[in-house]
C-alpha cells in the first residue's frame, strides 16, 4: 500500500508538457530513489508530490484517496515535507530559531525557549550533528544546514520526505551521515523520495528505483534489479555519439593567452591558451573555482594576472571592457545572472548589445527585428510577448545564447550551457557550441557534466582547489578528469 | 510568431488606468464642487505649485526605476535656496543690482545640485552604501547647513534683486507662467529618456535585477550615478524656479518634499523597488497630490488641515492597485 501516489500525472507550463503521464508510488518504510538527467522532470515530479505544484492532469492519492494539495502548507500537514537542494531556512536566525518557525513553542503568550532548546537539542542528536541550537544558520556548513533541514522535517512529524538532491553539496564523510540518518527515518517508517546524480548513492540506499527521460517515467521497480551501468544506460536512453556534433576544429591563431589569473579566495596562477576556432572544456567538482576564475577574467570579479587577447596585453576590471575586447561570459545561472525574468523577449535580448540599437534614441524596429531573427536561429518556443520568467529553462537558455552573441564576441566562455534543459534542446546547444566554434570563435565551456565536456571539448582543463591540475586532450577518460579534479591520490568517486 | 509587432501584453490594467482614472475623478468631483475649479487662474495656480515638486519627482522616477531612492532632494532644495539668495546677495555691492547677478545666482544653483546629487551617487555606487542611509544623513546635513546660514532664521533676497527675478515665477509666455513651461519640458523630456534611451532602458534593467545589469556588460555604477546627478540638477532648476516666488529661504524650506516626490512617483506606478519606471505617471501622481489640497481649499465639505490624512489614503491605495500588474517570475 503505497502512501502518497501519482497516478498518470502530467504537467504543461505554457503550451509545453514537461511531464507526460507519470506513476510513482512511495511506500511506507522505503526509501525511494528518483534518477534521470537534468531536465528529465525529477524536479516537477517532486514539486507536485510536496504539494508546491498542482498537476495540470492526473491523480495525487494519499494513502489510497486522491488529493489536491492547495499549496505546501496543506501538504505538509498531512505529513509530507521536502527539502530542497537549495535551502529553505532563514539565514540569520539561530538553528532552533528555524526548526521551529511558524511552530513555535508558548507558554501562555511568550515564548518557552527551554523547551524549544531542548527539543532542538533531541532531533540534533538524533541526527548526530553536534552544532549548538544557537548557532546563527548562515555560519554553518552545508552539510549542518542539510540537517537543520532534516530536523525541521522530523518535528513535524513527517510520513513522507522529499529529498531534492541532498548530497550535492556534501562531503563523502557528510553524505555518510546523512545516508545513515535517511535509512533510521526509514525504519522507523517513513516514506523517502531521495534524488542523486551519484548513481553509486542510489545503488547503496535506494529500495525502490524509477528512473526518468524526457517528462517520462522509463523505468521502474525494485532497486536491487538494476546496476549502476544499466541505469546510467536508462536514463540517456541514446548513445552519447547521438548527443554531440563530431570534433572537427582546425585550431587558428591564438587568441586568449592566460597567465598567473588569480581570484583571491577562489583560484591561483591559473594558466591556458585558447585558439579560434577551438573548444576547451573546464572541469572540476563544484567548488573547484571554475566558474569564479572565468568571472575573474572577465571583470565579474576582482583579478589579478597576464591576460592577453589576440597578441595584446590586457587589463580588465569590468565586463563591459571585456566585450569591448571581444570577450563574453554566459553565465550559469541564467534566472538571477542572465536574464530579466519580469521583463519581455525583446528587452533582454538586447540589454547586453543595446548600443547597436542605439541611434540617440533605441530604435525598437531593429529591435522587434533581431528578435524575429533570435527566435527563429535558435529555435525559441513560447508565447514572444511573453515576460521571460514565464518561458521554460530551455527556452531561457537559447535567449541568453542569443542575447550574448548578439555583442558579437569573438571569445565566449560558456558556463554550464545545458544545466536544467531537457535533452533535446541540449543537443541544440551542442550542435550550437560547435558551430561558433567553426564559425572562428574560441569557445570555453565549463561543465559539472563529465560526460558534456568529454563529447564537446577539444581540449579538457581539470581544475581542483583553485588550480589547474592537469590538461587532458580530446579523447580524455572520465576516469582520468576525476582523478585530476578529485588529486590522484583520493580513491575514485564518480561524479 | 505572426503578429511581429506585439512587444508587450495589450491588456488594459489597473496599474495604466489607476492613476488617470483617479486624476479625472479628481478634476470632476472638483468641478460639480466649485464652478471657479476649472477656470484659468486656479487650473495654472495648480500647475504652478506642482512644478517644483514635479520637476523634482521626474528625476526622482529614474533614481527610484533604477533601484535607489533619495531622500534628501527637500533639504537639498533648501541649502541650494540658501546658499544661492547668499551669493546673490553678496554680489550686489560688486556688480550691482542687475541679470548677470541673477545669472551667477542660478549657475550656481545648477552647480551646487549637480554636487549634491553626484556626492551622494559616489557615496551610494563607490563605497556601496544603501541609498536610505547616505540620503538619510545627506538630508540631515543640508538641513543643518541651511538653518545654520540663515542662522536660525530666514534668509532674505536683497529687496531689489528680489523684483528682477519675481517674472521667472509670476512671468510667462502667453499666460502660461515659467514653471509650468520648465515643468512641461523637464517632463516631455523625461518621459523620452525614459521610454526611448539606452539609458533609461539601463535604469530599468539595474533596478529589476542589478546581477544581470552587470553580467550584460550595463555600466551599473556610472548609471546609478547619473541617476543621482540628474536628480541633484533638477532640484537645482527647482530651486531656480522656487526662489523667486517668495524671495527667502529658511529651515523650513521645502520640508517634506521628497516624500511628496516620491509618493508622486508610486502613485504614477512607479515600482518603489525599482525595475520599472514610467514618467508620465509621475506627472499625473504630483497633480493628484497638489489637487487633493487644492480641493480642500476650495471646497467646504472637509477641513483643509485633512489633507495630508487623504493623501496618505492615495497613496496605500495606489500601491495595493499596483499589486495584480507583477510578473509571476
Amino acid at each position: 500500500m503505497s502512501v502518497l501516489a501519482l497516478k498518470n500525472v502530467s504537467r504543461s507550463f505554457g503550451p509545453i508538457e514537461v511531464l507526460h503521464g507519470v506513476d510513482i508510488a512511495l511506500r511506507p518504510g522505503r526509501v525511494h530513489a528518483l534518477i534521470g538527467e537534468n531536465g528529465a522532470g525529477k524536479s516537477t515530479t517532486m514539486k507536485i508530490m510536496a504539494g508546491y505544484q498542482p498537476p495540470s492532469s492526473g491523480q495525487v492519492a494519499l494513502d489510497g484517496r486522491p488529493v489536491a494539495f492547495a499549496d505546501m502548507g496543506q501538504a505538509e500537514a498531512q505529513g509530507i515535507s521536502m527539502i530542497h537542494q537549495e535551502f529553505n531556512l532563514a539565514e540569520q536566525l539561530t538553528v532552533e530559531q528555524n526548526i521551529f518557525l511558524g511552530r513555535e513553542l508558548k507558554r501562555g503568550p511568550l515564548l518557552d525557549k527551554p523547551a524549544m532548546r531542548a527539543r532542538t537539542r533531541e532531533l540534533l542528536d538524533r541526527l548526530e550533528c553536534r552544532v549548538a541550537p544557537d548557532r546563527v544558520v548562515s555560519t554553518l556548513s552545508n552539510s549542518d544546514k542539510q540537517m537543520v533541514e532534516i530536523a525541521k522535517a522530523l518535528l513535524r512529524d513527517t510520513r513522507v520526505l522529499v529529498m531534492d538532491e541532498p548530497t550535492a553539496v556534501l562531503t563523502r564523510a557528510e553524505t555518510a551521515i546523512l545516508l545513515r540518518q535517511v535509512r533510521a527515518l526509514r525504519d522507523a517508517g517513513t516514506a523517502v523520495l531521495f534524488t542523486s546524480h551519484k548513481l553509486d548513492e542510489v545503488e547503496d540506499i535506494a529500495d525502490d528505483l524509477t528512473i526518468m527521460r524526457d517528462g517520462r517515467v522509463v523505468w521502474t521497480g525494485e532497486a536491487s534489479r538494476m546496476d549502476q551501468h544499466a541505469m546510467a544506460n536508462a536514463m540517456v536512453g541514446r548513445e552519447k555519439s547521438d548527443l554531440f556534433p563530431a570534433k572537427v576544429s582546425t585550431p587558428g591563431e591564438v587568441a586568449l593567452e592566460v597567465r598567473d589569473l588569480t581570484v583571491p579566495g577562489f583560484s591561483h596562477d591559473v594558466g591556458f591558451t585558447l585558439r579560434r576556432g577551438e573548444i576547451l572544456g573546464v572541469a572540476g567538482l563544484i567548488g573547484s573555482g571554475r566558474t569564479e576564475t572565468f568571472e575573474g577574467l572577465c571583470g565579474l570579479r576582482p583579478a589579478t594576472g597576464d591576460v592577453r587577447i589576440f597578441g595584446e596585453s590586457v587589463r580588465i576590471d569590468h565586463p563591459w571592457q571585456a566585450q569591448a575586447l571581444g570577450l563574453c561570459y554566459l553565465t550559469e545561472d541564467r534566472k538571477t545572472r542572465g536574464l530579466l525574468l519580469s521583463k519581455g523577449l525583446r528587452e533582454n535580448l538586447t540589454l547586453q548589445a543595446l548600443a547597436k540599437f542605439d541611434r540617440g534614441l533605441i530604435d525598437t524596429g531593429a529591435e522587434e527585428r533581431a528578435l524575429d531573427q533570435a527566435i527563429a536561429d535558435f529555435d525559441i518556443r513560447g508565447d514572444r510577448a511573453a515576460l521571460v520568467g514565464n518561458l521554460s529553462g530551455g527556452n531561457q537558455q537559447k535567449l541568453l545564447f542569443a542575447k550574448t552573441l548578439l555583442a558579437d564576441p569573438r571569445i565566449i566562455v560558456i558556463d554550464e550551457p545545458t544545466r536544467g534543459i531537457d535533452i533535446g534542446t541540449k543537443q541544440q546547444m551542442y550542435a550550437l557550441i560547435r558551430k561558433l566554434a567553426s564559425e572562428g570563435r574560441a569557445i570555453v565551456v565549463i561543465s559539472s557534466e563529465m560526460q558534456e565536456v568529454i563529447g564537446l571539448a577539444d581540449r579538457i582543463l581539470v581544475m581542483r582547489h583553485g588550480r589547474v591540475t592537469g590538461e587532458l586532450g580530446a579523447n580524455a577518460t572520465e576516469d582520468a578528469i576525476v582523478k585530476l579534479a578529485m588529486g590522484v591520490a583520493t580513491e575514485r568517486e564518480p561524479a | 510568431m505572426t503578429d511581429a509587432a506585439a512587444p508587450a501584453p495589450r491588456r488594459i490594467r489597473m496599474t495604466v488606468i489607476g492613476p488617470i482614472l483617479a486624476l479625472v475623478l479628481l478634476v470632476v468631483a472638483g468641478a460639480l464642487m466649485n464652478p471657479n475649479f476649472l477656470g484659468w487662474d486656479n487650473v495654472t495656480n495648480v500647475l504652478a505649485r506642482s512644478a517644483f515638486i514635479g520637476i523634482i519627482a521626474v528625476g526622482m522616477t529614474f533614481v527610484i526605476t533604477a533601484g535607489g531612492l533619495d531622500l534628501s532632494v527637500g533639504s537639498m532644495a533648501a541649502f541650494i535656496a540658501g546658499l544661492m539668495i547668499l551669493v546673490m546677495n553678496s554680489l550686489v555691492p560688486t556688480m550691482g543690482v542687475g541679470i548677470p547677478v541673477i545669472l551667477v545666482g542660478m549657475a550656481v544653483a545648477l552647480l551646487a545640485g549637480l554636487a549634491a546629487g553626484l556626492l551622494n551617487g559616489i557615496l551610494i555606487t563607490r563605497l556601496g552604501i544603501e541609498a536610505f542611509i547616505v540620503t538619510l544623513g545627506s538630508m540631515g546635513i543640508y538641513r543643518s547647513l541651511v538653518t545654520w546660514l540663515a542662522d536660525g532664521g530666514t534668509l532674505s533676497l536683497d529687496f531689489n534683486l528680489r523684483s528682477l527675478y519675481q517674472p521667472v515665477y509670476y512671468g510667462g509666455i502667453a499666460g502660461i507662467t515659467w514653471p509650468i513651461i520648465v515643468f512641461a519640458v523637464v517632463v516631455v523630456l523625461g518621459e523620452i529618456v525614459m521610454r526611448s534611451t539606452a539609458f533609461g532602458r539601463h535604469c530599468a534593467a539595474i533596478g529589476s535585477n542589478e546581477q544581470v545589469a552587470k553580467y550584460s556588460s550595463v555600466r551599473v555604477d556610472r548609471v546609478r550615478l547619473t541617476t543621482y546627478a540628474a536628480l541633484g540638477l533638477l532640484v537645482g532648476i527647482a530651486t531656480i524656479m522656487y526662489v523667486p516666488r517668495l524671495g527667502s529661504a529658511s529651515s523650513a524650506t521645502g520640508m517634506l518634499w521628497e516624500l511628496e516626490a516620491i509618493a508622486a512617483v508610486i502613485i504614477g506606478g512607479t515600482v518603489l523597488k525599482g525595475g520599472f519606471g514610467r514618467v508620465w505617471g509621475t506627472v499625473i501622481g504630483v497633480l493628484i497630490l497638489t489637487l487633493i489640497g487644492n480641493l480642500l481649499n476650495l471646497t467646504d465639505f472637509v477641513s483643509p488641515y485633512l489633507n495630508g490624512a487623504i493623501q496618505g489614503a492615495i497613496i496605500v491605495l495606489a500601491v495595493v492597485l499596483q499589486r495584480d500588474g507583477k510578473a509571476r517570475a
